[in-house]
């Protein structure tokens, strides 16, 4: 891995970068972050599985969830992690090619808008879904699965769309040649979102039932 | 670092950590005062049931429930941590390591600022219709899961929003501390030269990033409930109400932990400080609060010993609660070792470390009848816990804070805190706080249940009434106690003797920066050749030896 003092391009920097086992600090803000994260999402996900233990009629109700979608934005999420390591693969250097500066920054750019662009049709789809669902009658109010299915897609898609805010502003600062490390920060980000999805959607949207 | 600064980006808007910690210190102080005004009103309501309150009125039930709920919650999320955890993280943590600031000053400015919306959400549910919760601190469902039986129509949820605020914004804070424990060090500070305060509040950050996440999880279901009534926790809709218990003692219990390790931390660098003598036992802390810091997440659920949870699972967790005190028997012992043929010299600070070390001892020890089956099924939710949990977090809270604010005020501001008044504070302090809580365990014992409004209504409880008036006096002596110290406090930061840059004598590094230290810190970088508890030597001129000095 390149060392921080190489993608530190932004001069006016107040605090030096100082690193541990070369790990450097914004690194371990955000892994420090993301355990905390872990702990969220872990929680929810150790009640879910207990709640769905205790109810194998669950699996009627996922079987109601928009399968398709579900499987769609999986691909969806999984293509937009690849956009999001070619960025960082481009502005870390792209590997061999011995890239410039401003070449580094735009294709950084580049695909940090493609991965963009797959976050929002991942929440547009995800939208489609909710309504379709809703005005068919399953609502929370219908049994406690769609509180559950609500609530942990929800959640996610609120630390997407949130991901999405981040990205947008990484992007900002490429187009500007700035801040060039940051694309690393909000990538362990967006691939910690993937990974929540990787458990919710068999979870949720996978037919399930409990001794066949 | 010479920047000119105004008046609002240096004291308001600062990233300075060390502006950052004397806000989370103050804002913490004044919610001290919320928090005690409120224990006051309902301490009287206690004593004297159903007489008009001077400074507040005739206190109804349903006021009755949201003052001991908004006191708890207070003294807790809004007391305990920001003083403790990220006032003197805050202010002390980059100070003692070596480093210029926090890893990422932004980030701490937004945790302050976080915390402060934080203060005001959780104040303005005082004045929404229907006033503040009452469900109890611990927000237990069914009770608040549904908004017909709290009563409560906004006060519930604000007090949700709030708690997660303050969550976001501690941890940011923890975020900080570790990265900046990790990567700021200072030349030649290791970690087993780092001083025991910053061991503690790395570790407070660590258990805080990691027990924290489930009840975030709990709090927004919790919220689901009450705005949409989806019933995670509602029975009637396949929902279980044990599931929050769960929830919020896997947070609830580590908690505790995360106020008393820095606690203990500021109690290790005074003793030290004060009786000249290196502490007893450093690694043996160091490793015996990493193992309480892993058992602190085995422990929860012996809050729940009498809510139906199977007996089979109470077993295991009386044991691990038994065993959870052996690591910090071991470390109030090295305490007392360090104390042992020390020239002690009795400031102020060091009469509220030691008096940390008693009164929480009692504490500690009472919570053995609580962890053990058989005893806390008599005892569940009577005066007994309340007793035993305010000795613990009395001195955590209190003593300890104030024995910190006294040892490093001539850090912060340059000036001492006048010693006289702050002994005649000490003593009424420590003093008054036993005859507050003390007459609680007897209450408690006598079966008097913790929630109840007027304990005169109940036969079995009339001849232990004089109890809660000597209760109710003694918290009378202890907030008079306080306008000394409020006195003393503003007097000195302007009046106060001024202080030279090292005036207790003392190793660790924050007392090789000037007082009080310009933003930056130290004047030239320092280089660390030795632990910071290198007191009275042989063969050296003066008993203590800084961090910096190499022989």
């Amino acid at each position: 891995m390149s060392s921080s003092s190489i993608l530190n391009t932004n001069p006016t920097h107040e605090v030096e970068q100082t690193t541990c086992l070369n790990v450097p600090n914004h690194r371990w803000g955000m892994w420090w972050f993301l355990g905390g994260e872990v702990a969220v999402f872990g929680g929810i996900l150790a009640v879910f599985i207990l709640f769905r233990l205790r109810n194998p009629e669950w699996a009627q109700e996922a079987a109601h969830t928009l399968t398709w979608v579900g499987s769609v934005n999986t691909v969806i999420l999984l293509t937009s992690s690849l956009t999001m390591i070619l960025a960082h693969h481009f502005v870390t250097g792209g590997g061999a090619q011995g890239l410039t500066l401003e070449q580094r920054a735009s294709k950084g750019a580049l695909f940090i808008l493609l991965t963009n662009l797959l976050g929002i049709s991942f929440v547009s789809l995800k939208i489609y879904g909710y309504t379709h669902e809703w005005h068919a009658g399953y609502t929370p109010e219908r049994s406690l699965f769609w509180g559950f299915y609500y609530f942990m897609t929800g959640l996610h898609a609120l630390h997407l769309i949130a991901g999405l805010v981040a990205n947008s502003v990484v992007w900002v600062n490429l187009m500007k040649k700035r801040n060039l490390q940051r694309v690393e920060s909000v990538g362990i980000y967006w691939h910690f979102v993937d990974l929540v999805w990787i458990y919710l959607f068999p979870l949720l949207y996978l037919e399930v039932s409990s001794g066949g | 670092m010479s920047k000119k600064q105004s008046f609002l980006t240096k004291y308001i808007f600062s990233q300075d950590h060390k502006v950052v910690g004397v806000q989370y210190m103050i804002l913490g102080l004044l919610m001290a005062l919320v928090g005690g005004y409120l224990a006051y009103v309902f301490r009287y309501q206690l004593a004297y049931p159903n007489q008009s309150i001077p400074g507040y009125g005739v206190l109804e039930a349903d006021k009755y429930n949201s003052a001991v709920t908004m006191h708890g919650t207070i003294m807790v999320f809004w007391v305990a941590m920001p003083i403790l955890l990220s006032g003197f993280g805050n202010y002390l943590l980059p100070l003692m390591v070596g480093a210029k600031d926090m890893a990422f000053p932004k980030l701490n400015m937004l945790s302050f600022w976080v915390f402060f919306v934080s203060a005001l959400t959780l104040i303005s549910s005082f004045f929404v219709p229907e006033g503040a919760v009452g469900g109890g601190w611990t927000t237990y469902p069914p009770l608040m899961a549904n908004p017909g039986f709290t009563g409560v129509g906004w006060g519930a949820p604000l007090w949700i929003l709030a708690v997660a605020l303050e969550f976001a914004s501690m941890l940011m804070s923890g975020i900080n501390f570790l990265t900046t424990t990790i990567t700021m060090r200072a030349k030649g500070m290791t970690f087993f030269r780092m001083p025991l305060f910053v061991w503690m509040a790395n570790v407070a950050s660590l258990i805080f990033m990691f027990s924290v996440g489930p009840l975030i999880a709990g709090a927004l279901m919790l919220l689901a409930d009450q705005l949409f009534a989806v019933g995670f926790f509602l029975p009637e809709k396949g929902g279980d109400p044990l599931l929050f218990q769960h929830l919020f003692w896997f947070f609830g219990h580590p908690e505790v932990y995360v106020l008393l390790l820095p606690a203990l931390g500021i109690v290790a660098e005074i003793i030290t400080v004060f009786s000249r003598k290196s502490i007893f036992g450093y690694k043996m802390i160091i490793y015996s609060v990493l193992v309480a810091g892993v058992l602190s997440f085995l422990v929860w659920a012996h809050h729940q010993f009498v809510s139906g949870i199977d007996p089979r699972i109470a077993a295991p967790f009386g044991l691990t609660t038994i065993l959870i005190s052996v690591p910090f028997a071991i470390t109030m012992f090295a305490y007392i070792a360090s104390l042992w043929g020390g020239q002690v010299r009795f400031s102020t600070a060091m009469l509220f470390a030691i008096s940390m070390i008693v009164e929480f001892l009692l504490g500690g020890v009472t919570g053995i009848l609580n962890g053990a089956t058989a005893s806390d099924i008599y005892m569940h939710d009577t005066y007994f816990v309340v007793a035993h949990f305010h000795y613990t977090l009395f001195p955590i809270v209190f003593l300890t804070s104030f024995a910190g604010i006294y040892f490093w005020f001539p850090k912060i501001f340059g000036r001492f805190m006048n010693e006289t008044w702050g002994k005649i504070h000490f003593w009424i302090t420590a003093i008054s706080a036993n005859f507050v809580f003390l007459p609680l365990f007897f209450v408690g014992i006598a079966g008097n249940h913790r929630r109840i409004y007027d304990p005169s209504l109940f036969e079995h409880l009339k001849d232990f009434q004089y109890l809660h008036v000597i209760s109710t006096i003694g918290l009378f002596v202890l907030i008079g106690a306080q306008v000394p110290f409020i006195l003393n406090f503003f007097i000195s930061m302007f009046k106060g003797k001024k202080a030279t840059e090292n005036p207790w004598e003392a190793n660790t590094l924050e007392w090789q920066a000037p007082s009080p230290p310009g933003h930056g810190n130290f004047i030239t970088d320092p280089v660390v050749h030795r632990w910071p508890y290198d007191y009275s030597l042989e063969n050296t001129e003066k008993d203590w030896c800084p961090q910096t000095e190499a022989i």
